[in-house]
């Protein structure tokens, strides 16, 4: 990563009379879109840039070089699954035999058809599950396509009062949005001091109008919740269905299968879990995957195998939720990443990520306050500074968890989550996945002391982090209160 | 060991003993046997590079790639070739969410760049920093309009928007309790009377069109906006967003929300998707919009930077009272839509959708001439049209794939109908050769 | 350590009523402003809007937080604040003088389910 800040936007590189793209001349003569009165035209003028192609090249590899991702450094951003992007998936993706219309009709596009085919047979076994759909755009998109399906099963029983969905108060803040969008109320059950599932608080709240109840195993303190089977016992007793969050599914991969644990509907994201790039945030991929008796259900349309590869659409579907088959790009580099690790390696992912985040959360806990003290999984949440090293004050002189994150960049590692989950006040959430040596862990582990060290001697100096990226703390207050959202508006 | 693990056994053994437990199975100690997969999954053992490129590229092979005259949401328009180039730069594609707006400028000023980009196109104060495709973009949107009226949940479709536009929104309305109704078409466009009927009953929060609609035909919006106004209800416009260069926009029409694809802006169709929706606004019912949004602001030194904004608007605060569910988009093909208009400019816009009206007016008229197709409309189109065959249009569409071609999409409810596209990449060859293909064809 | 008026009406989701006469001043209290931190916007109702105690009317929003305002009277909306449109962190400056609605009460005696300021400041402890 680049220090120096760039910062230039491309309407301030543009100069009138400059072009950066070729098209050749029009061939058919006779046809004007500017003589055709028949339809009203755009009036104004656009604030499209112009610009030459190397201006353009460089502009946005200046801007590349203010950036961090996985590529640049260690990103143990919790709950996020950042792991290595392989580089033979993103050659695949875009083998030309890909690029072709949506609307191809099957017998031209079997090679897609299969291939979307064995990744829903492959995750349908790793999930323990029946059968998936590779639709949902996103992990949200998931939730809220195996929430509809949850509701579309009631409903093709006529039970149409499950209108409510059980929701831990640790959740990600996606669950309820999901449910919400959904047309389920949510209510929440308690949790107990250790971040895991109140068996006992659940109780009550089952009934007759509860549709089914939606968790994260582990869950979001990288905890694995060891009631689960009864869990889902009650559940699935009072006639709802549970609900899997697969964002945490990376430690259980060959280990202990969703399905197993009793789950009926899950998504899994293959932007963490199976290794595709985030983007800068999306584009990710959602595949939802059911039980048996369920599969009628998932969205439309679906791929079928009769002989060759065929799309077909139930009325028994909840209905489209999607323009096509999904992220098919994000699709093709899963595939490639299920081949090359195979059954052998898929298990070795998940146990090694749970090695490397319970190695720094030993290494640390001698400067860091750990709240709950037990083998976790792929994550942990630390709960800021020990008090020797200035946490526990809540004042404006001692070093917050913001203050550590922000500090971490000056020394060329991501930040953690932070303040999520909210069961604690200074949450620094931490998932190193398997792909980050030993040598990485310590070089991160000594500097997370060095780090509470400096808390200790000058707070002032970590307060005020970070003093080397590209750009200082931002202004957050004023972005809102003085909104500017486009360039014209500067 | 694995190429992607860069644990070795001593590795492995120091770290379990910094843990205190003995074996990597003994970190799982707390599952409960009876849920355990006591067995090796059931899949393919793991593959060298060289086989797991061959097996994909096998898969590739097995698809055969048809000149496209085709559309429905999907366009094939030209990609300079700086495009994806510029989207290999892993700094970008393997960054996340720039939480850490310090070391995230890169991300945070495309995507800024591609806000000010689509609020330009669509003649709209705001967009956010996208959603997942035109479909779920225009299902937003009618969620919008329902939280924006408070206490109204009846929103307007028109029946001539893209089918699979329609289809999404109809699933999204029937769980999120969201009457949707249908505004009946007339002569292919959007029948307005009927609209007005509709809307005059007081009780609507928003009307949703599509521009150009299901059957590639312009359709004109003149008084909608006054009317929804009028009524208390808002105006949503659903354009193919290439056409927002040369078609009166939706900030001109009026409009309150302007959503789409953005796939036509230099996006391979790739069978569907990673593509990227837009949705734009004006700056009034910011807090009702979904997504996530940048914008400017200073830093500690006061250089201009850019953050995430607007957040308290968003699930991972709100949770269910969020205005989306949504929390990453498609963030990474902002990239390509920014990269791609810096390129084209105002003029290469323009150009792409003069070349692709002139492709699409000649294979129209040429289909006419072959005396094997005949009208259905009268209105105007851009790219795209529909027309009836003269016969079996399956067998025909069947026909011409054997011979290379996509002969556009089956027109949904009319008989005998195919919508057919074309673009600047369709050469006066190609159309030549597959119309003399299609006057051999026998229906 | 949070300002609690005296003479004032208190709801457990921190929002205060003042009433004059027929009317009752609406906000929320300097705990929850404090609470909140940076306030960047205050999502108000409109003038003859009807609320109804216990449910909601709005949202406090900070830069990474957001509150929704719970009614603890019900009646119309008579006035809003137009002050907080521009200047949201008036809140923050004085709470209990930048009320937030201002309601023609509907029925005094809901007020007696309020807190008083005694009974406030021990919950906000």
């Amino acid at each position: 990563m680049n220090r120096t800040y760039y910062g230039k936007l491309i309407f301030e590189l543009s100069k009138p009379g400059r072009v950066g793209y070729s098209l050749p001349k029009c061939e058919f003569e006779g046809y004007s879109l500017n003589d055709d009165k028949a339809f009203a035209k755009r009036e104004s003028n656009t604030l499209l840039p112009e610009c030459d192609e190397l201006t353009v090249v460089r502009h946005y590899t200046n801007m590349s070089n203010n950036n961090f991702g996985v590529d640049t450094g260690f990103y143990p951003l919790g709950s996020c699954t950042m792991k290595y992007n392989p580089k033979l998936n993103e050659e695949l993706c875009q083998l030309p035999g890909f690029n072709i219309h949506p609307m191809t009709p099957a017998k031209y596009a079997q090679g897609s058809l299969k291939l979307y085919d064995e990744v829903q047979k492959t995750l349908a076994e790793i999930a323990g599950l029946s059968r998936f759909t590779l639709n949902p755009y996103a992990g949200a998109h998931g939730e809220l396509t195996g929430l509809m399906v949850i509701r579309s099963y009631h409903i093709s029983r006529g039970d149409t009062a499950r209108t409510k969905i059980i929701v831990p108060d640790s959740a990600h803040g996606t669950n309820p949005a999901s449910a919400a969008v959904c047309g389920l109320q949510i209510v929440e059950v308690k949790s107990l001091a250790d971040g895991t599932v109140d068996v006992e608080a659940l109780k009550p709240l089952l009934g007759p109008d509860i549709a089914g109840m939606m968790m994260t195993n582990p869950n979001t303190l990288g905890l694995f919740e060891t009631k689960i089977p009864e869990i889902a016992r009650l559940v699935h007793e009072c006639g709802g269905l549970m609900y899997y969050d697969g964002a945490n599914l990376n430690p259980m991969l060959g280990v202990c299968r969703p399905g197993d644990m009793g789950f009926d509907v899950m998504h899994i994201n293959l932007h963490k879990t199976f290794s595709t790039p985030h983007g800068g945030g999306g584009p990710g991929s959602g595949p939802v995957g059911v039980r048996k008796g369920l599969e009628q259900f998932l969205p439309n349309p679906m791929v079928r195998q009769i002989d060759n590869y065929k799309l077909a659409c139930e009325d028994s579907s909840l209905g489209y939720i999607s323009y096509f088959l999904g992220n098919f790009g994000i699709i093709i580099r899963a595939y490639a990443y299920l081949l090359s690790l195979g059954k052998e390696n898929i298990p070795m992912a998940g146990k090694l990520s749970v090695l490397n985040a319970n190695y720094i959360k030993e290494s640390l806990r001698s400067h860091y306050k750990l709240p709950i003290d037990t083998v976790c999984k792929h994550e942990f949440v630390f709960d800021g500074l020990r008090e020797e090293y200035g946490g526990d004050h809540h004042d404006a002189e001692h070093v917050t968890t913001l203050d550590v994150a922000k500090r971490l960049l000056d020394y060329g590692f991501h930040a953690p989550t932070i303040y999520f989950p909210l069961l604690f006040h200074e949450a620094l959430m931490i998932e190193p996945t398997e792909t980050e040596s030993k040598e990485t862990l310590d070089d991160f582990i000594a500097v997370m002391k060095k780090i509470a060290e400096e808390a200790k001697a000058d707070p002032q100096m970590v307060k005020s982090a970070p003093h080397s990226t590209p750009v200082r703390r931002m202004d957050d207050v004023k972005a809102v209160k003085e909104p500017k959202f486009t360039f014209k508006a500067l | 060991m694995y190429k992607y693990f860069p644990h070795t056994a001593d590795d492995v053994q120091q770290m379990l003993d910094v843990i205190g437990v003995r074996s990597l199975d003994d970190l799982y100690a707390e599952i409960p046997e009876e849920i355990k997969l006591h067995r090796e999954l059931d899949l393919p053992s793991a593959k060298s590079e060289e086989e797991v490129r061959d097996i994909i590229q096998g898969l590739a092979a097995q698809n055969k790639p048809l000149v496209c005259f085709a559309g429905a949401g999907s366009y094939d328009h030209y990609t300079p070739s700086v495009v994806p180039f510029i989207a290999s730069r892993s700094e970008f594609s393997t960054s996340y969410t720039p939480y850490q707006a310090e070391i995230s400028q890169g991300t945070l000023q495309y995507i800024f760049e591609y806000q000010t980009l689509m609020a330009d196109l669509t003649g709209m104060d705001i967009s956010n920093a996208s959603m997942y495709d035109g479909t779920t973009a225009t299902a937003e949107a009618m969620m919008m309009c329902v939280a924006a009226a408070k206490k109204r949940n009846c929103v307007l479709v028109s029946a001539t928007i893209q089918p699979a536009v329609l289809a999404v929104c109809k699933t999204y309305a029937k769980f999120h309790g969201i009457d949707l109704v249908e505004v009946p078409e007339k002569d292919g466009l959007t029948d307005k009377d009927a609209a007005r009927q509709l809307i005059e009953a007081d009780d609507v929060a928003g009307l949703i069109v599509g521009q150009p609609n299901r059957y590639g035909l312009i359709e004109d919006f003149t008084g909608l906006a006054d009317l929804c106004h009028e009524h208390k209800a808002l105006l949503a416009i659903n354009t193919m967003a290439s056409a927002l260069a040369v078609l009166k926009t939706p900030g001109e029409w009026g409009a309150d929300i302007a959503c789409g694809d953005a796939q036509s802006l230099g996006i391979p169709m790739g069978f569907g998707g990673p593509y990227i929706g837009y949705l734009c606004t004006k700056e009034a019912l910011v807090r009702k919009m979904p997504g996530r949004l940048v914008g400017a602001t200073t830093d500690a030194d006061g250089r201009r930077t850019f953050v995430l904004t607007m957040q308290a608007r968003e699930q991972h605060i709100r949770r269910e009272k969020a205005t989306s569910n949504i929390c990453t988009a498609q963030g990474f093909m902002c990239l390509y839509v920014a990269c791609y208009l810096s390129l084209m400019g105002p003029k290469g816009v323009r150009e792409v959708n003069e070349q692709s009206y002139a492709s699409a007016h000649y294979l129209h008229d040429e289909l006419l001439k072959t005396g094997k197709f005949e009208k259905v409309f009268d209105a105007p189109f851009l790219n795209e049209f529909t027309l009836r065959v003269n016969g079996d249009s399956r067998k025909l569409r069947e026909a011409l794939a054997e011979e290379g071609y996509l002969l556009g999409v089956p027109t949904l409810f009319k008989e005998n109908c195919l919508t057919i596209a074309s673009t600047e990449r369709r050469t006066k060859q190609e159309i030549d050769n597959m119309i003399e293909r299609i006057k051999t064809i026998v229906l | 350590m949070a300002k609690v008026i005296e003479g004032l009406y208190y709801a457990e989701s921190h929002e205060y009523v003042r009433v004059e006469g027929e009317f009752g001043y609406i906000g929320i209290t300097d705990y929850a402003q404090d609470q909140l931190g940076n306030v960047v916007y205050v999502d108000m109702p409109e003038v003859d809007d009807e609320i109804t105690a216990g449910e909601e009317f709005g949202a406090v929003e900070s830069v990474k937080a957001a509150s929704d305002l719970f009614s603890p009277v019900s009646g119309t909306v008579v006035e809003v604040n137009e002050a907080l449109e521009d200047e949201p962190e008036l809140i923050n400056k004085d709470a209990f003088a930048n009320w937030i609605i201002k309601v023609e009460l509907s029925d005094k005696s809901e007020l007696d389910n309020l807190m008083d300021a005694k009974a406030y400041e021990a919950i906000c402890k």
